[in-house]
């Protein structure tokens, strides 16, 4: 049973209105596992926001989808009961589930870029609701569609009405589908990881839309997320998912503060902390500098001059910094900021247009491939999606050897590194002959780690390298990138869009905003003392706790 | 939009010149040559093969003959049959109406039937209608389009005698119906390819977008089935197809000659090979022209149709 929180409204509204009873749904044959979710209960009380959180493969989702009546055939409910509005879920007719779509329940999803119709107008797709379920007048939808697209927040309702939604943000697209969410009241409102797509900023707006819509309705959430910071900002009541089974639940408060099961408990301490907090490394005195960028440019073009159809995208514009050989610069920044694309300048991927890169004294900007090739393993990168970076048809040896190999160094050496190196990313040294499809994303990513690790690089740069995976493991491999910096004495450039991420591992953080710098400082600068107003909203939208000013820094 | 068009166009004319230059270099790399025909006539000599020569203009350098060429058939001039003496324009226009006639209605059944097929196929996928039509397909295509015209022949019109074994009417009947006969067998055959490569197709972009995320909103948002269907998977994944459709002529065309020949149907492709075993230059290069400007009209066409329906390359 869940205990209403504090802010829940009067006794008389503490009913369920949503009630799941020893639910259980089976996975096809050959899965992991036999179920998806295995005899589990819990109710959905009137008036509040229940969030069920869990990592990937947990269950959450089919928990959800199980609730709309959107499973995929191949994955079927067995037993047990999902009661709402009067009646069975599980035991309703397709026609009936389809009447309560939409109408009783709604949802929202994950990626607000696919979860639009891409040749219907906006005004169209939220009217669409209403006319499924037979409500009102050609006009009194249209009415009733611009009033929601206002409610939500969507600037210019009567143009936003007839837009189509690529010319949306992300943001503003999943303002449209709460639009859509709303149309016809419904009392429970699903919405699995609406926010897990968007920047920090637009995360913490929507954050705020829901709860104030919640309130103002009075209607029941059900918030699938897989973030602690989430869960913090907009739980009343909590539910932690393991393996298809609930392994706590109760208020916000008290799993937060208090969790009793131990999944809770390693779950919230693999959150990452925002920690306001200077790292400590051994030889503060060694300032030498091994990277050093003066005034980077990068300005994309597109369309055609000559049609007058031309865009110019400034990229990255005049960005300069210093990195002291065996630190760690962290470049945070919301999508479009020009993080990546600096990125790829710093390993020449792409040539700038602009600038210099002095690695180790040397200007790399102007260098052609082939007087860059004897450079080029000294600088190696970390990809951020360890599914689609290591080739599938190669063995993890193949992978790991097939650079130094190319670049001079004999086979048999090469072996050797790469077991030693697999060893050292904490895998066995019998991953060498074996094929990435048969590792976890988490030893993915220690492959990946282990083959920029084969050229002995001074300089690593990690493309949001932990932002695919899930908390515990990501967890596990920032501590790897840690005790590998401080054992090889690498220098790391650390993308992220992640800032409690780059708390964690970061000397020095630049916060990019438009292809600039605009603030560059020591993690107790930018989180405690931030300087600039951009600094200040970012740290102001990371979801959940902040760390207390007077720390020891 | 006119900036898009113009450049289209311009690049429709550089493809023009190259596909006649390749063309004309081909046809007159082939051993034989206009003259050939000359040959044959008893009590020819050389000294009257060269004056024919130079009367047509075949003495001169083949650079010099081409731009000639080339040069009248800007100006509207598309050269004259070796054979018959008409203009080239004049054989072809005289053919066109049989193959649009072939071709349109092989189009429409195969867009049809294949759309169907593919949404059905993709929707009911890997039950008993889908394992047939896949097998089916696979016979379409593995079997040359003669082979089903041969049979075809045999069993409806030598066996049964429903159908007219060929031609486009019977001379004295001009009547629909009498067309209507003439042209089931031929644009069945014909579709029978069609049918197959285009229902694979659409069951692949039917399939791409039964799995996105806004099908699953249409659903969430209480819509019937039916609706989710017609309105938000099939509008989607008719978009590749627009696309495919244009790509698809130039083999509409190389199909339509061998059917064509099969049927003894009056059209463009029987032409094509008539005046190739004629050695009528002019009018092959003159087909040659006349499909090429077909099949880049056929993409612009589809080009600027999914320009028209996808908001998202809607060009401004």
């Amino acid at each position: 049973m869940i205990s209403a929180s504090a802010n829940s409204v009067a006794a008389k509204t503490r009913e369920a209105v949503l009630s799941v009873r020893d639910l259980t749904v089976s996975l096809p044959a050959g899965m992991e596992r036999p179920y998806a979710v295995e005899s589990i209960s819990f109710d959905l009380v009137h008036g509040q926001i229940l969030c069920i959180i869990g990592e990937s493969g947990s269950g959450k989702s089919v928990t959800a989808n199980a609730v709309m009546g959107l499973l995929p055939r191949a994955i079927r409910v067995v037993s047990g009961s999902i009661r709402c509005d009067g009646s069975d879920l599980v035991k309703a007719s397709p026609e009936a589930l389809r009447s309560l779509r939409g109408r009783v329940v709604s949802m929202i999803f994950q990626d607000p870029l696919s979860a639009l119709n891409p040749l219907m107008t906006v005004g169209d797709q939220i009217t669409e609701v209403m006319l499924a379920h037979d409500e009102g007048t050609a006009e009194s939808r249209r009415a009733r569609a611009i009033e929601l697209l206002k409610e939500v927040g969507l600037p210019d309702p009567t143009l936003m009405y007839h837009q189509y939604p690529f010319r949306l943000s992300g943001g503003q697209r999943q303002r449209v589908m709460i639009a859509m969410a709303l149309a016809l009241e419904p009392s429970i409102l699903i919405a699995d990881e609406p926010t897990t797509a968007l920047d920090v900023t637009t995360q913490a707006q929507i954050l705020k839309l829901i709860r104030d819509i919640q309130r103002r309705k009075g209607m029941s959430v059900m918030f699938i997320t897989h973030d602690f910071g989430v869960v913090a900002e907009i739980a009343d009541s909590v539910i932690v998912m393991e393996k298809g089974h609930i392994v706590e639940q109760g208020s916000a408060q008290q799993v937060l503060k208090s969790p009793s099961h131990p999944y809770t408990r390693r779950l919230i301490a693999a959150v990452p902390r925002l920690t306001g907090e200077d790292r400590s490394l051994p030889h503060a005195d060694d300032r030498e500098t091994i990277l050093k960028v003066e005034n980077l440019t990068k300005v994309y073009r597109s369309g055609s001059r000559f049609f007058g159809t031309e865009r110019v995208v400034k990229a990255v514009q005049g960005v300069s910094f210093d990195l002291a050989r065996g630190r760690t610069l962290g470049v945070v920044g919301e999508s479009g900021s020009g993080k990546s694309s600096l990125g790829r300048l710093l390993i020449k991927l792409m040539n700038s247009d602009g600038g210099r890169i002095l690695f180790d004294g040397q200007d790399i900007a102007t260098l052609t491939e082939d007087a860059f090739r004897p450079v080029r393993p000294k600088i190696q990168m970390i990809f951020q999606d360890p599914f689609a970076s290591l080739n599938p048809r190669s063995t993890i040896g193949h992978i790991l050897t097939v650079g130094p190999v190319s670049h001079g160094v004999p086979y048999e050496q090469a072996r050797k590194d790469a077991q030693r190196l697999l060893e050292h990313v904490g895998l066995d040294a019998g991953a060498f002959g074996r094929y990435p499809h048969e590792f976890s994303g988490g030893q993915r990513q220690r492959v990946g780690i282990a083959r920029a690790l084969m050229f002995k690089p001074q300089l690593l740069i990690a493309d949001e390298a932990v932002s695919a995976l899930d908390v515990s493991i990501q967890a596990q491999i920032l501590r790897l990138l840690d005790q590998i910096q401080r054992e090889t004495g690498v220098s790391m450039i650390f993308i992220t869009h992640d800032l409690r991420v780059a708390s964690q591992i970061c000397d020095e953080i630049a916060v990019m905003q438009r292809g600039r710098i605009v603030e560059q400082g020591p993690p107790s600068q930018i989180f405690l003392n931030p300087q600039s107003d951009y600094t200040r909203e970012l740290v102001a939208a990371i979801p959940g706790e902040r760390p207390e000013p007077g720390h020891p820094a | 939009m006119f900036g898009y068009l113009l450049n289209r166009l311009w690049q429709s004319i550089v493809l023009l010149v190259i596909v006649s230059i390749i063309g004309f270099a081909v046809l007159n790399l082939i051993p034989g040559g206009p003259l050939s025909q000359f040959a044959l006539t008893p009590g020819m000599t050389q000294e009257a093969m060269d004056r024919i020569a130079e009367q047509m203009g075949l003495n001169r350098p083949l650079p010099v003959q081409y731009l000639d060429w080339a040069w009248r058939l800007v100006q509207g001039d598309w050269g004259t049959s070796y054979r018959d003496g008409q203009p080239v324009l004049n054989v072809i226009g005289r053919h066109v109406f049989a193959t649009l006639l072939l071709m349109g209605t092989s189009t429409a059944i195969s867009i049809a039937i294949g759309t169907w097929i593919g949404i059905r196929g993709a929707t009911h996928r890997y039950s008993l209608f889908d394992y047939t039509v896949t097998v089916g397909a696979m016979i379409a295509l593995s079997i040359p389009t003669f082979w089903f015209g041969l049979v075809g022949i045999y069993i409806f019109s030598l066996k049964l005698g429903w159908l007219p074994a060929g031609n486009m009417y019977t001379i004295g009947d001009g009547s629909a119906l009498n067309y209507l006969r003439h042209l089931i067998m031929p644009s069945v055959v014909l579709s029978l390819v069609n049918v197959a490569i285009w229902s694979r197709y659409m069951r692949t972009a039917t399939l791409d977008v039964i799995n996105q995320d806004f099908v699953k909103t249409a659903r969430a948002k209480g819509l019937t089935e039916r609706r989710v269907l017609m309105k938000h998977v099939v509008g989607n994944a008719l978009i590749p197809m627009i696309t495919l459709a244009g790509m698809q002529l130039p083999g509409l065309l190389g199909g339509a000659l061998v059917t064509e020949t099969v049927f003894t149907w009056p059209g463009m492709g029987r032409l094509f090979l008539d005046s190739l075993g004629y050695n009528d230059y002019p009018v092959v290069m003159g087909l040659l022209m006349f499909s090429a400007i077909l099949v880049l009209i056929g993409n612009l066409i589809a080009d600027l149709v999914v320009a028209a329906v996808d908001p998202r390359t809607r060009l401004d």
